[in-house]
């Protein structure tokens, strides 16, 4: 766990003292990615580096498990933390094995658990070993390069790692590919991580915790989700943006909203029963599943009334269907894409899960809003 | 072919006075880097410090060698040392500083501040930082400075032989009292060829000595695969 208490940056220039950073208090719990956000100069990158001390705080207290970071020597303390920069900064003179080693080397490991450990690692980030290992830095394109970056911040298997704006400087197609992959390895790894980033789209997207900065102050320190149903002041709204509630489909998946429980029609079901069916739940669609339980085609009910034979002779095909791992906003572009109101979704196997619609997205989008008995800012 | 025989015939004298050339610019240029390198990584700490020993390097370096020769008689007479070797390697000494000192600071000033942040925050101390980082990455521009070192003051230490020295200078000095062209085209042409060769010898040395992953190769380009639109 990360904590700050009241921590306070002041900066003496000629011009007069500038305050970086203001009482900035906050925790991270173990585990969590806390995404610091703000526009520039808002004191996140301040903040982020006065917890490995490469800035000293001026007054306030930082504490990693419990430990006052004033008690380490700095060099010491910044060896127990792993940081990964923006401009990436492997070291052009040594191979991708000896950058991944610099820290167990500082830290007096021997060479041979070094280097195991460095295999190790490009093999968690997707990069072969045998291929990668004694390739140099400008032999990586810089997706590749950052991702080395993030792995050299593991090596010595630290529980706390700092980012300051570690993906601004990939491409767009990239730099999703590559939160993904972290976002997985932090599943499996579970470090703290403290994350600087002056994207919305990213923060909603890695936080567990979202920390937005202004003028060298915390405004508001919550999940992403809460951050963009509830902003705390205009500020926010304006920062997170217009489009804030689109982004929050984002962070909900489809598994959240899907409504369960509603009866299908196999193939050779008279048209008759599945009429009955809708007309009992009050439904204008049905899906017909195949044995196995996958939604093959769907029967609309005005275009069944008065009709007989088997299902199937009036059954259209489904537009598309959605995971419930998907989130809502893939969900709703397919819906849009194909101009319907709701999906049939499907489980991992393939077998026909429930519906998710859109009457039933805006209800649930308005739960958290009506929960907490905030009006949402404008 | 006055000259060609001249020098076939006195093969041996040119080869010593190559070796005794060789021996004043070899140890003080050597000297030099051992002084030039600490006093350049030493300066990039202050502003202050290093515009001031930049300037005097420069200073030192627009004395004529002349003159410089001349000023060390008095100087270094008082321990018996007026003229000879000892003169001679202080003179080529100091000639060295300039460019050994300008490179080295301008090398390490120059490493991407990026890098040295990253090491920083990996917990590297400042010293740690210069050996594993800033040196590595600095050594073919402090490189380029010790041959332009060398090259100098293979032209320097041809003066040297005025104050008895030795060394190629003294075909020179001889042919031009004795008017004797073949000894003057002789020392010319050493010193010259001289010079070509220690500066092709070092450029190989400093390609040596840069990193493998600084050196310029081939660029490489890595595709990688792109998903197919959907």
């Amino acid at each position: 766990m990360i904590t700050l208490d009241n921590v306070t940056k002041a900066f003496e220039t000629p011009s007069g003292t500038v305050i970086a950073a203001q009482n900035i208090s906050m925790e991270v719990q173990d585990g969590e990615i806390c995404v610091l956000l703000g526009p520039s100069g808002c004191g996140k990158t301040t903040t982020l580096k006065m917890v490995n001390r490469l800035i000293e705080p001026t007054s306030g207290r930082i504490t990693i498990g419990g430990k006052d970071t004033a008690a380490y020597d700095p060099v010491e303390l910044r060896r127990t933390i792993g940081y990964v920069i923006q401009q990436i900064g492997l070291f052009p003179n040594m191979t991708v094995e000896e950058n991944i080693c610099v820290v167990p080397k500082l830290l007096g490991w021997d060479m041979e658990r070094a280097r195991k450990r460095a295999a190790e690692l490009l093999a968690t980030i997707n990069l072969e070993p045998a291929l990668f290992l004694k390739r140099y830095p400008k032999e990586l394109s810089g997706g590749q390069q950052q991702r080395v970056g993030v792995a050299r911040a593991l090596a010595a298997d630290p529980p706390v790692l700092l980012m300051d704006e570690p993906f601004g400087a990939i491409d767009p197609i990239n730099r999703e590919v590559i939160q993904d992959e972290f976002l997985k390895m932090h599943r499996r790894l579970r470090k703290t991580v403290m994350f600087v980033s002056h994207d919305i789209d990213e923060a909603v997207k890695m936080a567990d915790k979202i920390a937005i900065f202004r003028a060298g102050k915390l405004e508001q320190f919550a999940s992403p989700d809460h951050v963009l149903a509830h902003p705390a002041n205009r500020f926010i709204a304006d920062f997170v943006g217009a489009d804030r509630t689109l982004k929050r489909l984002r962070l909900v998946k489809v598994g959240s909203a899907v409504e369960t429980g509603w009866p299908t029609v196999t193939a050779g079901d008279d048209v008759a029963r599945a009429l009955a069916l809708m007309a009992e739940r009050d439904h204008k669609y049905i899906v017909m599943v195949d044995p196995a339980g996958r939604p093959q085609a769907f029967l609309a009910r005005d275009a069944c009334r008065d009709q007989n034979g088997p299902a199937v002779k009036h059954s259209l095909p489904l537009p598309a269907t959605v995971r419930l791992d998907e989130d809502l906003r893939s969900a709703v572009s397919v819906m849009f894409m194909h101009d319907v109101r709701w999906l049939a979704c499907v489980d991992d196997d393939g077998l026909f899960a429930g519906y998710v619609t859109q009457p039933g997205i805006t209800r649930l989008l308005r739960q958290t809003y009506r929960g907490s008995g905030v009006e949402p800012v404008a | 072919m006055e000259t060609l025989a001249f020098i076939l015939a006195n093969l041996p004298a040119i080869g010593e006075r190559t070796l005794q050339h060789l021996s004043i610019v070899g140890v003080a240029v050597g000297l030099g880097i051992l002084t030039g390198v600490p006093i350049g990584i030493a300066i990039t700490q202050s502003k202050r410090a290093a515009d001031a020993v930049l300037y005097v390097a420069a200073i030192i370096m627009t004395i004529p060698s002349i003159a410089l020769f001349g000023l060390m008689i008095p100087i270094l007479a008082k321990i018996g040392q007026g003229i000879g070797y000892l003169p001679a390697v202080i003179a080529v000494l100091l000639y060295s500083q300039l460019p050994i000192i300008r490179n080295t600071y301008t090398a390490i000033t120059n490493v991407d501040p990026a890098l040295r942040e990253a090491a920083r925050g990996m917990g590297m101390g400042p010293l740690q930082r210069l050996s594993m980082v800033e040196l590595p990455i600095a050594v073919p521009v402090i490189m380029a400075g010790v041959r332009i070192a060398v090259v100098i003051n293979i032209g320097i230490t041809a003066i040297a032989t005025y104050i008895g020295a030795g060394g190629l200078g003294a075909f020179i000095s001889r042919g031009i009292s004795q008017t004797d062209s073949r000894q003057l085209v002789t020392g010319a042409l050493a010193v010259s060829l001289l010079a070509i060769a220690a500066d092709y010898g070092l450029l190989w040395l400093q390609r040596r000595l840069t990193p493998r992953g600084l050196r310029a190769a081939k660029p490489v380009v890595w595709r990688h695969a792109r998903r197919a639109p959907a």
